[in-house]
């Protein structure tokens, strides 16, 4: 498309250098006028808080006043080494394990059975979509009360299971985490099911029928012709569920706020409670920019290794 | 496929569409019922549905507010992204000069960066900027932040759009601007109803912002107000669960209205990007 317009410009540029001189300074005008404010708003509002938290990171500060107490790296290294932003950062990384090995698989195995010449097909996609449309503040409350330790699903399990006692779900610091992640699966499944019916649909029919023709089994066809396929949808679907696990806040914090005891904190609980409770924000920049460095560097690693193979699918 | 297989098909597709539909429907129902029936009986259909929990919650000054103050905020973000992306995706998409290429990547970096994490940095430069407690300290950090996936998803939009209409346009003596707003925007209706339904969603749900953002009540959007209620009727399930109920209304409405859309809009970015 490049080609044709740049020869396009070629043979309307009879006019002599002067004019087209004028004609360029006009286009980088345009190009200016178009461009300028978002970049400006992009820039004030995401680049330029990232640099002032470095800045801000490096100071013992409580928001107020002037930035006096120069502290150099402290901050980072504390948080580095401090016991519970380490627990809150396993937290993370179970539920993004989790989620890997539970939820997208899930999804996939879902999204292949709702695929294809199936009744109900759009009927199916609207529902498991449905949760990714409700706020996570939403989500949070009802499953609050689904989980409580006197009602709720501990009702319809003690008249169901003779015997059963009532789980204390959001209580128990034991297994409250996985609790978590079932809601979080619950709240976002459908976005990848989604995913992967759109990839899906994307791989040619005749591929799958040929292989059935040739006699092999469903599984043989999902595992030697579907998933290779689906690679690129996997991939994409594996990133966003990583960078989705690393800053998991709404849900957490309406549901338990990162309790009892701690057990369901993440970096981003964690970061909340310095930065807008107990007003360290230097200490909060620093976590910040610590959450934004683990993001940021898995993003680069996982673009370097696994996405370049997709080319078309490039972040850039 | 054997029956056997279709069945077992349809069994594991409809017990996942159950465990969807249940929680959504319990809430829903439950705002019928007495706070002492929800918590008797959790799954059971009220007897005689109770209207007083929907009721009082519609007739509350605070809901119609909050509900108003999402709306404003929805509504001029959405407006906002589109204007700004949709300039932006058409310089990325039909101009060429040096840097091009790196002002894209640059732009692009945003995806890497969700509002959550940057969220300190963010308060602090809304309070530098004197917008903390105001609608604009949420707005301009929404567009912000939207305006990657935007501009992603419209420059692909724009890119498809055969190059004859523009050398046409300009044949025709037409300036960049008319080509952009009489021929490209009215082209790529398709690209911006997805930019405007997901940056819409986004809004309408959005939680952590406006929870550092806004202090006064006065202010507060809808996530506010429900996790607000539902720690001052913590134990009227009952009256929290309609409130949650209505909040929800609206999006779930809108959902099943402009399912395509929206579908698009969310996933089109994460596939292309």
């Amino acid at each position: 498309m490049m080609q044709s317009r740049a020869s396009a410009m070629e043979i309307s540029a009879a006019p002599p250098n002067r004019m087209r001189r004028q004609f360029n300074t006009g286009r980088m005008l345009t190009v200016a006028a178009f461009l300028l404010p978002s970049i400006a708003l992009y820039s004030l509002l995401v680049f330029y808080p990232l640099f002032r938290a470095a800045y801000y990171g490096m100071f013992d500060w409580n928001g107020l006043g002037p930035l006096t107490d120069n502290v150099g790296i402290d901050n980072f290294r504390n948080v580095l080494s401090d016991g519970l932003f380490r627990k809150a950062l396993r937290h993370n990384v179970t539920i993004l394990l989790l989620s890997l090995l539970i939820q997208l698989p899930l999804a996939i195995v879902l999204a292949i059975l709702a695929s294809g010449n199936i009744r109900g097909r759009a009927f199916f996609r609207t529902v498991f979509f449905l949760p990714y449309v409700l706020s996570e503040v939403v989500t949070a409350v009802i499953w609050s009360f689904l989980l409580q330790p006197n009602s709720g699903i501990n009702d319809v399990l003690e008249r169901v299971i003779p015997g059963f006692k009532a789980v204390p779900w959001l209580g128990d610091p034991d297994i409250v985490l996985y609790v978590v992640f079932v809601v979080i699966t619950w709240r976002f499944i459908g976005f990848h099911i989604v995913l992967y019916l759109a990839g899906l649909q994307g791989i040619p029919a005749e591929l799958t029928d040929a292989a059935k023709l040739d006699g092999a089994s469903p599984l043989r066809v999902v595992f030697d012709v579907v998933l290779p396929l689906l690679g690129p949808t996997i991939r994409i679907s594996v990133f966003l569920s990583v960078i989705g696990s690393l800053q998991f806040f709404d849900l957490i914090w309406v549901m338990t706020q990162g309790g009892p005891v701690n057990a369901t904190e993440t970096m981003a609980t964690y970061m909340y409670k310095y930065s807008f409770q107990r007003f360290e924000i230097g200490y909060g920049a620093a976590v910040s920019l610590v959450i934004f460095g683990i993001c940021f560097g898995f993003a680069l690693l996982y673009q370097r290794f696994v996405l370049s193979r997709d080319y078309d699918n490039a972040l850039a | 496929m054997s029956l056997a297989g279709l069945i077992a098909r349809y069994v594991v597709l409809i017990v996942m569409a159950v465990i969807i539909l249940v929680p959504i429907a319990v809430a829903a129902i439950s705002g019928f019922k007495t706070t002492g029936q929800v918590r008797a009986n959790p799954f059971s259909l009220p007897r005689s549905p109770i209207w007083t929990n929907y009721t009082d919650v519609l007739r509350s000054d605070s809901f119609w507010r909050q509900a108003g103050n999402s709306l404003s905020i929805m509504l001029v973000t959405t407006l906002l992204v589109l204007a700004l992306a949709s300039s932006a995706a058409f310089v990325f998409s039909r101009f060429r000069f040096s840097g091009r290429n790196l002002l894209f990547t640059y732009y692009m970096l945003g995806l890497l960066c969700p509002i959550t994490i940057a969220i300190l940095p963010v308060y602090l430069v809304i309070r530098e900027l004197g917008l903390v407690n105001t609608m604009w300290g949420v707005i301009l950090p929404q567009v912000a932040f939207q305006l990657p996936v935007s501009v992603l998803i419209l420059r692909n939009f724009f890119m498809a759009i055969p190059q004859e209409l523009e050398d046409a346009s300009y044949v025709d003596g037409g300036t960049p601007f008319q080509f952009f707003w009489r021929i490209l925007l009215p082209l790529v209706r398709p690209g911006l109803a997805a930019v405007a339904v997901l940056t819409m969603v986004v809004s309408w749900n959005s939680f952590f912002l406006p929870l550092v953002t806004l202090n006064s009540e006065r202010l507060w959007t809808l996530p506010l107000g429900v996790m607000q209620f539902s720690g001052q009727y913590s134990t009227d399930w009952a009256r929290v669960l309609a409130f949650a109920t209505l909040a929800m209304t609206p999006a779930v409405i809108f959902y099943l209205f402009a399912e395509r859309q929206i579908i698009e809009g969310l996933t089109a970015g994460s596939i292309k990007g």
